[in-house]
């Protein structure tokens, strides 16, 4: 096997692991940041909503939103000789946001007026893409802190991998928008320049959803307006990172029909937005191994002898689902070689056991660097 | 499975990844065969209960036939906004005028579980004997394809989240009607897909809690998904042992513990969810409905 991962990550400083729920994004990220730092790089990993095992192995317990370095003599404990550092944080979207309104806001008043919104909490989880922002966000600090070598972000669950692209454009156009501006002059005057249809909106508004919280709504956006061009200009940046040469992305899969759609989609998502393409990952593949012995009707034959017809015909039996399997399998990582344009994806074979602890993503790793573990 | 099927409602959740989809196409495809008229209903932007169906993705916000009694839907929340809107106001003028403005949709967006509302109103309106849509006919049966156990809570307790924040008017008095039917196990059972392994075990356990806790229902039933089969005995797997080194023999039993360690994690999911789940065996060749509702309607 070539191009292991750490060939198709040089001179990358972000490394954004993507792909749909249930593939293994987390532990890949885990892995990938622990094979980093383990070869000499002080690597921080942010991971968004990590197995309660997985979390306790990296020392994760504590929601700090800030990296924590992971304990090397934790590491060096399972024979992982550690050259660099491993840090490791569990984002916290609400917490990120929070914290980006408190550094925008002109002043302590017009941030308490914000954060202590009734509806700011929902508004902050509500418009599409604000936990991806949260995410990419976080990225931007951690980058410009320059603290580390290389980060390794993994990416929020979301059902439409637009939402993570989108997220800077997305809110910028919300808080850019012409609907927010009408909030930030009195109601009187933005009914007169909107015309009578304005009127019509906030009146049906009001007797639809109550007028409490509109009045709430009206209060936040008035406060919100101190912040647009801060918030501008930091979705800007954190959209240029996400551009930035030394960015990839990582495309996860496993070898079934959602996540392979997910894939693909994601991969022509990037490419539209001409954001960098690192390399597919595809986990939890049911391998074949040695083709001499995978055939069902010579496995009974060659078995029956030693373990009776009986037990030789369920061997066989088990050898033939695997062989439907690797094959399903094999056609999928197929579409996806041809859809994404990616001859030698990373192929990690199904694990005896789930990966949740530093052994299980030592060995993970060594699948992502290309090597076969004995 | 009869008592299940005499709901309005079947919502099927769980992690990412378990075959939620797949498993909500198979249940509509149980009902639809016993003769109910059958919609499922997939919350979320993409076809993919008709990807399922081997179908070219439908038109948001349509009814689709996929088999004899058998529809689909993919519920979009703005559709719903401005179907809601439609129904709801005196004249199409003033609809559109509210569809087309941006504040609106922008206070839409803002709104305490507005979203959640308008995709679980739009679910409450298809269980509707006396559809609101014109025209519509009704459904004996609404299949709900839903979010990931920790949004699918949070979408059935929009309504109620709604009335509880809301100062009045209609949206908060419809909320409370809605929230009256998803709260009512007469007329609700939510279903959570898993593969035996322990994240999904263990979030089973916390869907169930969060259900209990936010809506007060039960987990009606659990499915556990893609198990691998359990070949051998112990005494075959000790005979398997002593030849190992075959090649073939090796591969088996690694199969066998993969087995083991699936068993193992559906006594936890027993445990946790004070049930025996459903098993639903992984489909080498790729997940077959057919067979899926085969294996399904004996175990409901």
């Amino acid at each position: 096997m070539s191009g292991g991962i750490g060939e198709r990550l040089e001179g990358k400083r972000i490394c954004i692991v993507a792909g749909s729920g249930g593939v293994g994004k987390t532990t890949a990220s885990a892995a990938l940041a622990l094979g980093l730092a383990a070869a000499g790089q002080r690597v921080a990993v942010v991971t968004i909503d990590p197995a309660r095992r997985l979390a306790d192995a990296l020392g994760l317990e504590e929601l700090g939103n800030e990296p924590r370095m992971v304990d090397p003599a934790a590491l060096t404990a399972h024979g992982i000789e550690m050259r660099g550092e491993l840090w490791a944080m569990m984002l916290d979207p609400k917490a990120t946001f929070d914290g980006l309104i408190a550094k925008l806001a002109p002043d302590a008043r017009t941030r308490d007026d914000v954060l202590g919104n009734r509806i700011y909490a929902q508004l902050s989880s509500a418009i599409a893409g604000s936990q991806e922002f949260s995410a990419v966000a976080k990225l931007y600090e951690l980058d410009r802190d320059g603290a580390y070598d290389a980060i390794v972000l993994d990416t929020p669950p979301s059902r439409n991998a637009l939402d993570f692209l989108d997220a800077p454009d997305r809110l910028t156009d919300f808080f850019e928008g012409r609907a927010l501006k009408l909030f930030l002059v009195p109601p009187g005057i933005a009914a007169r320049v909107m015309g009578a249809g304005t009127g019509v909106v906030f009146g049906i508004l009001k007797k639809l959803t109550g007028v409490n919280l509109l009045d709430d709504v009206s209060v936040l956006f008035r406060a919100m307006g101190g912040l647009i061009d801060g918030f501008r200009e930091r979705a800007a940046a954190v959209k240029a990172l996400l551009t930035d040469p030394a960015t990839t992305f990582l495309i996860v899969a496993s070898p079934e029909r959602e996540p392979v759609a997910e894939a693909i989609f994601f991969r022509q998502k990037l490419r539209e937005a001409r954001m960098p393409f690192g390399g597919l990952i595809v986990n939890r593949v049911a391998l074949l191994g040695d083709d001499e012995h995978a055939d069902p009707v010579a496995i009974r034959a060659a078995l029956r002898t030693e373990l009776g017809d009986a037990l030789a015909a369920k061997v066989a039996e088990g050898a033939e689902d695997l062989q439907r399997l690797a094959a399903r399998n094999a056609a999928a990582i197929e579409r996806l070689k041809t859809a994404l344009d990616e001859p030698d994806p990373i192929i990690v074979p199904r694990l005896d056991g789930e990966v949740q602890d530093i052994d299980g993503l030592l060995v993970l790793y060594r699948y992502l660097a290309g090597e076969t573990p004995g | 499975m009869s008592d299940l099927l005499e709901r309005r409602l079947l919502v099927v959740t769980g992690k990412g990844g378990a075959g939620k989809t797949t498993v909500a196409a198979a249940l509509g495809l149980v009902a639809a065969r016993a003769g109910k008229r059958t919609i499922v209903a997939e919350v979320a932007r993409r076809g993919d209960v008709t990807s399922v169906f081997d179908r070219a993705d439908s038109q948001p916000f349509e009814e689709v036939p996929l088999a004899p009694n058998l529809f689909h839907i993919s519920i979009d929340p703005q559709d719903a906004l401005e179907e809601y809107l439609r129904d709801q106001l005196p004249s199409g003028a003033v609809a559109q005028v509210l569809i087309r403005s941006r504040i609106f949709a922008m206070v839409a967006a803002a709104t305490p579980g507005m979203r959640e509302l308008l995709t679980v109103g739009k679910l409450w309106e298809l269980a509707q004997l006396d559809r609101r849509t014109p025209g519509a006919d009704a459904y004996d049966l609404v299949v709900v394809d839903a979010p990931a156990t920790g949004h699918g809570v949070a979408v059935l307790s929009a309504p109620r989240t709604f009335a509880a924040a809301a100062g009045g008017g209609p949206v908060a008095r419809q909320g409370k009607i809605i929230d009256a039917m998803l709260s009512d196990p007469e007329q609700i059972a939510v279903l959570a897909v898993a593969k035996a392994e322990e994240l999904a075990v263990t979030e089973t356990g916390v869907l169930r809690a969060s259900l209990r806790e936010r809506m007060g229902l039960p987990l009606e039933r659990v499915v556990a998904n893609m198990l691998d089969p359990d070949r051998f005995s112990p005494r075959e797997a000790t005979r398997l042992q002593s030849h190992a080194a075959h090649p073939a023999v090796a591969r088996a039993l690694r199969g066998h513990r993969r087995a083991l360690r699936q068993r193992a994690q559906l006594a936890r999911l027993r445990k946790l969810t004070g049930q025996a789940p459903a098993h639903l065996p992984l489909h080498p060749g790729g997940p077959d409905l057919e067979r899926l509702a085969d294996e399904l309607a004996g175990q409901l």
